[in-house]
C-alpha cells in the first residue's frame, strides 16, 4: 500500500492509494463544488451538471458515453452533495487507460441545449420522487431553517421551479467557474498504475485553463428552532433534529462519530435499547456529518404518530443525561471495536478506498491510511467525548416533525 | 446441515452467511409475520445471554451483522475481523439452537414487526413491488415477509416455539464462510457446534392461485409507481443464463434498453429498472418504473413496448457489452468476503453444489446472443401482471387486458 501524489503546472492534483494485491481499481474526479457554491437564482444547478456530463462532449454523444463506459464493465455512478460533486468507475486494471480516457473527457462536457431540456425533465421527476418519501422534503427543510442564510442551508438537489427557470446558459456559466483544473482532482486507489495515470492525465489535461476560483466560508451561526408539518398522507411521524458538531478540519471528529455510535447507532446503542429494541421507534439514529467549516449532529426518528411526544421526550432525557453524566468505558470500548472492524472490512474494497482517499483529499488535502484512521479512533478518549458534547451539546438544535399529527406540544 | 467454504488468505476478514429454512412461506395463513417475529425474537437471548449481552458481545467482536427474512429463509450475515469469526460462529450457534423466546420481551419484538410494516406504507416504491409480487405468485409464494398487523399480533409464545421447532433445523439449514480462516479448524469448530442437531420432518407446502384483485392501488403523491412482472426461469434451471443475461440487456447498465429508451431518450422518469427475481421453483422478472401522474400512461407504454421488444431478440454488441459488466463484477465479488459468503451459500441451496467465479466466467465467456435468441423464441415475455400505485388508475396494454 503506498501513496503517491502529482500536480500538474495548472493545478491539477493526481493522488493515489497504490495496492498490488488489489484485483481492482476505483478512479474518479472529485470536483470541489456544490449546493454552498450556488446562489438562489441556479439553486439545483451542481446536481443538474452532475447529470449533464454524462450527456456527452465534442468527441462523444451521450450514447456513445453510456456504451463505452458499459464496454468497459464499468461500475460507475456520480454524486453530489452540499460541497462536492464526484465521479467515479471501479474497473479491471486493464481498463485503467480507457476508464481515465472517458472520465477525463466527461469533464469537458458539450451541454448542448436539446440534451438539457430532456434532462432537465428526469431532473424533475428525481425531485418529485424524493418529496413523496420520507422525510419528505424535511431534509432541506431544518438545513434552511437551522443555518438561516447560511450556504450550507442550500438545497442539493434545488426547487422544481429553481430547475425549470435554469437555463444552459447559466449553466455553462457555473462550469466554467467551478470546473477549473485547481477546483478538482484525481483520486485512485486499488491496483493503479500509477505513472500511466500520470503521463495519461498530463497529456490529456494539461492545457487545462485556471480560473480564480474559492468559496465563501462564513461561520454558521447555528440556529434553535422547531417547526412541525401536518402530512395527513402519512402513516409514520418522523422527527428530525439537526445540532452544531466538529467541521472536517477538526481533530475531535473521531470523538463525535464515536459519541454518535454509543448514543444512536442502529445497533447497541443508548437509543437503540431505549427506543429500538423495546419497539417504541421504527428506527431512531444519530449520524455525524462533516464539512468545511461546519458539522452536523443529525438525529433522525421513525415512529407511530401517537407515540411521538412521548418518544421526543426519551430521546432529550438521553440527551440531558450523556451531556450531564458523559458515556462508560465499556460503552467506548464497545464503539471502538465496532469502528474499528467497520474500517477494516470497508477498506477491503478498492472503491471504498477511493471514496476515503479522495474525502481526505477533499476535505483536508491530507493522505490518511487505513492504520492511521483507526490509530485516531483508538485514541479517542471518554474526556475528548466529553469535550465535544460541552462544546456541541445535542439538546440545543433545530427540530422539524412531519407526520399525521395536527399539532405538537411545543417542547419547552 | 451443509458448511460451505472459500478461504481467501490475502484479506484482513471473514464473513459468514447462515441460511435457515424459515421464511414467509412457512408461516400459517393465520399467523403472517410469524417468521419474521421468530427472527427478531431469537436475537433477544440465547445460551449463556440475555439479550443486551447478545448484541454487546458480538459488537465487541466488530461483527457487523444483518438478518433478513425471505419467502423461504431466514439470512444470517455477519462478517468481521477473521481472528474473531471462531467466537462470532459460537454464539451464532446459540441464536439459532438456544434462543430464549423470552415472553417479557414478546410485545417488543411484535412492536418491532409491527413498525416494519407501517414503515412500508410510507415507501411507495417499496409498496408497490409489495403489490406486485403478491400477483405475480402463485400463494404463498408472493407473500410479504413482514406479515400482517392481524398475523403479528395474533401470534403467541407457543406459536413461535412451534414454528423454531419445525424451522429451525440442520435440514434445509446452510452455512457459508469466506475469508481468512483455517477449513479445518472451521470444520472441527462446526462439527462441535451442530453435529448433534436433530433433524425435523418437513410438510411440503401447498400452494394456490394468487388472488384476483384490482391492479391499481390509489396512494396520494406525485409519482405513479408502475409495476410489471412476467414468468421467468429458477437459478437451477439450465437455461438460467440465457434468462439472466436477456434481463441484464434489458436493464443492466446504462446503456441497457430500459434506461435508453424511458429515460435517456425520453426523460420520463428517474428510476426505471428490471431484475430476475429467482426462488428456488419459480422465477419472475420484476419490472418498476416511477414517473409524474402526468407521464404514467406513456412511461408505461414505452417501458411495456421494450419488454415485448425483448422477445424478438437481442444484439451481440449489447451482449458483449454484459459480458465485460458481468466479468468486472466477478472479479470485484471476490474483495468481498461478505458478497462471496452469501453467493455460496445461495448457490448450495439452490444448485446442490459451488459454482466457482472461475467457472462462472467461463459459462459468461461461452454465452452467444444466438442462444439467448433462442430461449427468447422459446420463451417471449409473456403472461405479464401488472400492479400500479398512484393517484389514478392507468390504461393496461391491451393485449392483456
Amino acid at each position: 500500500m503506498q501513496f503517491r501524489s502529482h500536480t500538474l503546472e495548472n493545478g491539477l492534483e493526481i493522488v493515489a492509494e497504490c495496492n498490488d494485491a488489489a484485483h481492482s481499481l476505483g478512479v474518479g474526479f472529485f470536483v470541489r463544488t456544490g449546493a454552498r457554491d450556488e446562489t438562489d437564482e441556479i439553486s439545483g444547478v451542481s446536481h443538474f451538471l452532475e447529470h449533464m456530463v454524462f450527456k456527452g462532449t465534442p468527441r462523444r454523444s451521450a450514447d456513445d458515453v453510456n456504451r463505452e463506459f458499459d464496454e468497459l464493465g464499468a461500475h460507475y455512478n456520480a454524486f453530489t452533495t452540499e460541497e462536492s460533486t464526484v465521479y467515479y468507475a471501479a474497473v479491471l486494471p486493464e481498463s485503467q487507460q480507457a476508464s481515465v480516457d472517458l472520465l477525463v473527457d466527461i469533464m469537458r462536457p458539450s451541454l448542448r441545449e436539446e440534451d438539457f431540456l430532456m434532462e432537465k425533465k428526469v431532473i424533475l421527476e428525481e425531485i418529485q420522487m424524493y418529496a413523496d418519501q420520507p422525510p419528505f422534503g424535511m431534509d432541506d427543510k431544518i438545513k434552511q431553517l437551522h443555518y438561516g442564510d447560511h450556504p450550507l442551508a442550500r438545497s442539493v438537489l434545488g426547487t422544481l421551479e429553481t430547475v425549470r427557470a435554469l437555463s444552459v446558459d447559466q449553466m455553462h456559466a457555473y462550469f466554467e467557474s467551478r470546473y477549473s483544473p485547481n477546483n478538482l482532482f484525481i483520486a485512485a486507489a486499488g491496483r493503479v498504475d500509477f505513472e500511466a495515470l500520470v503521463d495519461q492525465v498530463a497529456g490529456l489535461c494539461g492545457d487545462w485553463q485556471r480560473q480564480p476560483v474559492g468559496r465563501e466560508l462564513p461561520p454558521p451561526t447555528g440556529h434553535s428552532t422547531f417547526q412541525s408539518v401536518h402530512r395527513s398522507t402519512a402513516t409514520q411521524q418522523y422527527l428530525l433534529q439537526l445540532a452544531d458538531a466538529p467541521a472536517s478540519e477538526d481533530e475531535d471528529r473521531y470523538a463525535a462519530k464515536l459519541l454518535a455510535t454509543m448514543l444512536g447507532d442502529d445497533s447497541g446503542s443508548r437509543m437503540y435499547w431505549a427506543l429500538v429494541d423495546p419497539g417504541l421507534v421504527e428506527s431512531a439514529s444519530l449520524g455525524h456529518y462533516e464539512y468545511q467549516g461546519a458539522g452536523m449532529f443529525f438525529t433522525w426518528v421513525s415512529c407511530p404518530p401517537e407515540a411521538a411526544q412521548a418518544n421526543f421526550q426519551r430521546i432529550v432525557q438521553l440527551q440531558q443525561q450523556a451531556e450531564a453524566e458523559g458515556f462508560q468505558a465499556e460503552e467506548l470500548q464497545q464503539a471502538q471495536s465496532k469502528v474499528k472492524a467497520r474500517v477494516v472490512l470497508g477498506s477491503e474494497r478498492p472503491r471504498n478506498r477511493l471514496f476515503n482517499v479522495g474525502g481526505n483529499w477533499l476535505q483536508r488535502g491530507e493522505y490518511r491510511s487505513v492504520a492511521d484512521d483507526l490509530a485516531a479512533v483508538e485514541a479517542v478518549t471518554l474526556e475528548d467525548v466529553q469535550r465535544v458534547l460541552t462544546q456541541y451539546p445535542l439538546t440545543r438544535n433545530t427540530m422539524v416533525t412531519i407526520g399525521p399529527l395536527c399539532e405538537w406540544a411545543q417542547p419547552a | 446441515m451443509v458448511l460451505v467454504g472459500e478461504p481467501v488468505e490475502e484479506v484482513q476478514s471473514a464473513a459468514m452467511t447462515f441460511l435457515a429454512p424459515c421464511g414467509a412461506s412457512a408461516d400459517p395463513t393465520s399467523r403472517l409475520g410469524l417468521s419474521s417475529l421468530l427472527c427478531d425474537m431469537v436475537l433477544r437471548g440465547a445460551g449463556p445471554r440475555d439479550g443486551r449481552a447478545l448484541i454487546n458481545d458480538l459488537e465487541i467482536l466488530g461483527v457487523e451483522r444483518g438478518e433478513s427474512v425471505g419467502i423461504s429463509q431466514t439470512s444470517f450475515s455477519a462478517a468481521t475481523v477473521a481472528s474473531n469469526l471462531n467466537e462470532a460462529l459460537n454464539i451464532y450457534a446459540d441464536i439459532l439452537r438456544r434462543p430464549h423466546l423470552p415472553e417479557d420481551q414478546l410485545e417488543a419484538g411484535k412492536q418491532v414487526c409491527r413498525q416494519e410494516i407501517r414503515g412500508v406504507d410510507d415507501e411507495p416504491a417499496q409498496r408497490l413491488m409489495v403489490e406486485l409480487r403478491r400477483r405475480a405468485y402463485p400463494e404463498p409464494w408472493g407473500r410479504p415477509s413482514q406479515g400482517t398487523l392481524a398475523g403479528i399480533s395474533d401470534s403467541t409464545l407457543s406459536d413461535l416455539r412451534k414454528h423454531w421447532s419445525h424451522t429451525y433445523r440442520p435440514n434445509g439449514a446452510i452455512l457459508g464462510v469466506a475469508g481468512n480462516f483455517q477449513w479445518e479448524r472451521l470444520v472441527e469448530q462446526v462439527e462441535s457446534l451442530f453435529a448433534d442437531w436433530q433433524s425435523v420432518e418437513t410438510a411440503s407446502i401447498a400452494e394456490s392461485p394468487p388472488a384476483a384483485s384490482d391492479p391499481h392501488v390509489p396512494h396520494d403523491s406525485n409519482q405513479c409507481h408502475i409495476g410489471i412482472a412476467f414468468p421467468s426461469v429458477p437459478y437451477r434451471h439450465p437455461d438460467y443464463l440465457r434468462a439472466w443475461a436477456a434481463v441484464g440487456i434489458l436493464s443492466g447498465g446504462m446503456s441497457s434498453r430500459l434506461f435508453t429508451e424511458v429515460r435517456e431518450r425520453r426523460g420520463l422518469c428517474y428510476t426505471v429498472n428490471a431484475s430476475l427475481h429467482t426462488q428456488l421453483d419459480r422465477a419472475c422478472v420484476l419490472c418498476y418504473a416511477g414517473t409524474t401522474a402526468e407521464r404514467a400512461q406513456e412511461t408505461l407504454d414505452v417501458t411495456f413496448a421494450e419488454l415485448v421488444r425483448l422477445g424478438q431478440g437481442v444484439e451481440q454488441a449489447e451482449l458483449d457489452r454484459l459480458k465485460a459488466r458481468i466479468k468486472s463484477g466477478l472479479i470485484m465479488q471476490q474483495e468481498s468476503t461478505a458478497a462471496r459468503s452469501g453467493a455460496i451459500a445461495r448457490d448450495w441451496r439452490h444448485l446442490g453444489r459451488i459454482r466457482t467465479l472461475d467457472e462462472l466466467g467461463r459459462l459468461v465467456d461461452e454465452l452467444t446472443s444466438g442462444d439467448i435468441n433462442e430461449f427468447l423464441e422459446a420463451h417471449p415475455p409473456s403472461n405479464f401482471t401488472f400492479a400500479t400505485l398512484g393517484p389514478q388508475p392507468l390504461e393496461l396494454p391491451r393485449a392483456v387486458s
